[in-house]
């Protein structure tokens, strides 16, 4: 990328106050994201991608609290913000499809309503005429029909009620949408149909996502960069054709090696092991316990993310050493 | 035959509600299955949500009375002879549930799960008995007694807690295990360990289960038969490789074509089915028939109930007339 990345995040961190002790969710997290590209972030429940996400939005809670670091987006530090500014931030320029969104909706209020009351917040001089009328064109870009707005939550379907979330998301042409397990809930078939509508108005409207989740079939079929998350760090992070095709972070090749397959019949292959409290990280890399490549280095050292291949970053002594990045 | 079958389903129709003027909602129809004794099998029931999979499980617990046909377990009907009611019933089939957050007390330590069957089944009187027991059956399913004993619910990962409930199950001596989407709650990563459990509840325990998932790819690495549910009817049946590697009722087809699989260089394939998200289906036709992207004027007249032989039967008329290949293909 030679220009500047629509978002850059440098060397995040976010914990948790638990009695006296920091629980460290996103520990010194980089990365960068251009303009319309799509970003997944995998790992583990507890590897901090949830964290992360709300974050980004500055939408953490107590006792979250970011640390240290920097979130920039199209020049603006997210951490600077006021919470006048932060306010006209939040949604203009990042939407959050947050996990669960369906559950959001409000079951008193018919989609029209809650979608004009969005609408409302952030342009006060829109006509009713107008809202409706963007109202009728959001719900379209969706793949829906224009007489949903006049329903209410309960009479839609899953992936129907996750499509108006969608809809609710775009609303005012955010730069950058966070997706956090946008379709955990639904089945295959509705999966499908949800994540090429998300991916379509996307595309469409030029942003730039984020897309966090655990399911790697669907990671493969829906961004072109994938990070992997353990223990709060960014461990890997590779264009998902390499991904796929070479896995360098152990970890990633056991999460790749333990999918099970509808095509064929093979024997299950968890990944042995859990992963640690992160108020009793490992001394190391915090993957060694169950690392089946783990050398004496990894026992006392904290691996670096460092570059190994053009947009390739890992995170272990192992990969380092075979690529000789440390001259 | 001359022992009866573990468990036998016979044309088994449950709905909910209806009035005078209003239809019920079908939530299974004419549903036929059965178990036989002596042959421990994991039965795949996948099917989308609404598809009526969690409602068979409920008729083989016994939490759900069907309107129409038989429930029968070691050849004798259990709402006829009142065997539901029974506590042998209860300690012989067994649960597992999707969430295995929400069936712990978080006021009492894991173990609490595992000791009140004990007490309540009468299974073992002692404390030491019981703790013997308890750890034995932690042991089986993987898990170290000394990491999980004495924990509370929150302390435990998702796949551990569900292990626990697997525990829990084995410790009864159940003959039919209903794992109602047991796995996915939990971490990709975990999910092999819980399933490799379920395996070996059939294989070095000879416990039958019903594995009712949307996730056909764990279908078919864990079970041997699969029913496919579509609002309420089953349109597919076959030995679970046959069905998910060569599905020939649409739904399947459509159902394992959605599988996101983990290759960029292999997308989704195009789209070839009619959108119909809320179909309010004809229950005397097809239920499949407006999303079919093969419809033809007879799907609408009556539904179809087709046999293929060697176990698998196929709702639908593409196959009436002899025709094994799809017309998809």
């Amino acid at each position: 990328m030679i220009d500047a990345p629509l978002l850059s995040i440098n060397d995040l961190s976010v914990s948790y106050a638990i009695g006296n002790e920091r629980a460290r969710a996103v520990d010194g997290l980089s990365l960068t994201l251009g303009a319309g590209q799509r970003l997944g972030i995998v790992g583990e429940s507890g590897s901090g991608k949830s964290t992360l996400a709300l974050a980004l939005m500055r939408l953490h809670k107590p006792p979250a609290m970011i640390d240290s670091g920097q979130i920039l987006l199209g020049g603006t530090d997210i951490l600077r913000l006021d919470q006048g500014a932060l306010r006209k931030f939040r949604w203009s320029e990042v939407a959050l499809i947050p996990q669960g969104a369906m559950n959001a909706l409000n079951p008193v209020i018919k989609v029209r309503e809650q979608m004009a009351d969005t609408i409302r917040a952030h342009r006060r001089d829109m006509s009713a005429r107008d809202i409706n009328k963007r109202i009728d064109e959001l719900l379209v870009r969706v793949g829906l029909s224009t007489s949903v707005a006049g329903l209410y939550p309960h009479e839609l379907s899953g992936g129907m009620k996750q499509r108006v979330c969608i809809a609710l998301a775009i609303v005012l042409e955010p730069k950058l949408i966070i997706a956090d397990e946008p379709t955990s809930a639904l089945d295959v078939v509705v999966q499908r149909v949800v994540i090429e509508t998300l991916k379509d108005v996307q595309a469409q409207i030029g942003a730039a996502m984020i897309m966090i989740g655990h399911d790697m079939g669907l990671m493969a079929q829906s961004v072109d960069h994938l990070a992997v998350m353990y223990a709060g760090r960014l461990v890997d992070q590779a264009p998902i054709r390499e991904f796929f095709r070479r896995p360098l972070h152990p970890y990633s090749q056991l999460l790749i090696s333990s999918l099970p397959s509808p095509d064929e019949t093979r024997p299950l292959a968890g990944i042995p092991g859990m992963q640690p409290s992160l108020l009793d990280l490992p001394a190391g890399c915090a993957f060694h316990p169950r690392c089946p490549l783990v050398q004496p280095i990894c026992r006392e050292v904290m691996p670096p993310l460092e570059t190994v291949e053009p947009h390739r970053r890992v995170a272990c002594h192992v990969v380092a050493e075979a690529y000789n990045v440390r001259a | 035959m001359s022992a009866p079958d573990l468990l036998n389903l016979e044309g088994v129709t449950v709905t909910f509600g209806g009035g005078i003027h209003k239809a019920p909602f079908v939530a299974l129809e004419d549903l036929s299955l059965s178990i036989p004794t002596g042959a421990p099998e994991i039965i795949a029931v996948a099917g989308e949500s609404g598809s009526g999979k969690t409602t068979l499980g409920r008729v083989i617990l016994g939490l759900t009375k069907p309107v129409r046909g038989r429930v029968a377990f070691d050849g004798a009907d259990i709402w006829a002879t009142g065997a539901v009611h029974s506590r042998g019933y209860l300690r012989s089939v067994q649960a597992v549930f999707q969430d295995p957050f929400s069936v712990f007390n978080p006021f009492y330590p894991v173990e609490h799960l595992l000791r009140a069957p004990l007490k309540m089944f009468g299974i073992a009187r002692g404390r030491a008995e019981q703790d013997e027991r308890i750890t034995t059956a932690l042991r089986q399913v993987g898990l170290k007694p000394e990491q999980v004993v004495g924990r509370y619910p929150h302390q435990l990962s998702g796949g551990q807690r569900q292990r626990i409930v697997v525990a829990r199950a084995l410790m009864l001596r159940p003959r039919l295990i209903v794992a109602d989407e047991p796995v996915s709650m939990i971490d990709a990563s975990l999910r092999a360990n819980v399933l490799e459990n379920l395996r070996a509840l059939r294989d070095e325990h000879g416990i039958s289960i019903l594995y009712i998932t949307h996730d056909l790819a764990t279908a078919r690495q864990v079970s041997n038969r699969l029913y496919v549910l579509y609002r309420g009817r089953a349109v597919e049946i076959g030995a679970a490789g046959d069905v998910i590697g060569a599905p020939k009722h649409p739904y399947t087809q459509l159902l394992m074509s959605s599988i996101p699989r983990p290759d960029p260089d292999a997308p989704w394939p195009a789209e070839h089915v009619r959108k119909g998200e809320i179909g309010t289906s004809d229950r005397a036709a097809c239920v499949f028939l407006d999303r079919c992207p093969h419809r033809m004027p007879i799907c609408a007249k009556q539904p179809p109930d087709f046999m293929l032989g060697d176990g698998r039967a196929v709702s639908c008329y593409l196959y009436s007339d002899g025709r094994s290949e799809t017309a998809a293909a």
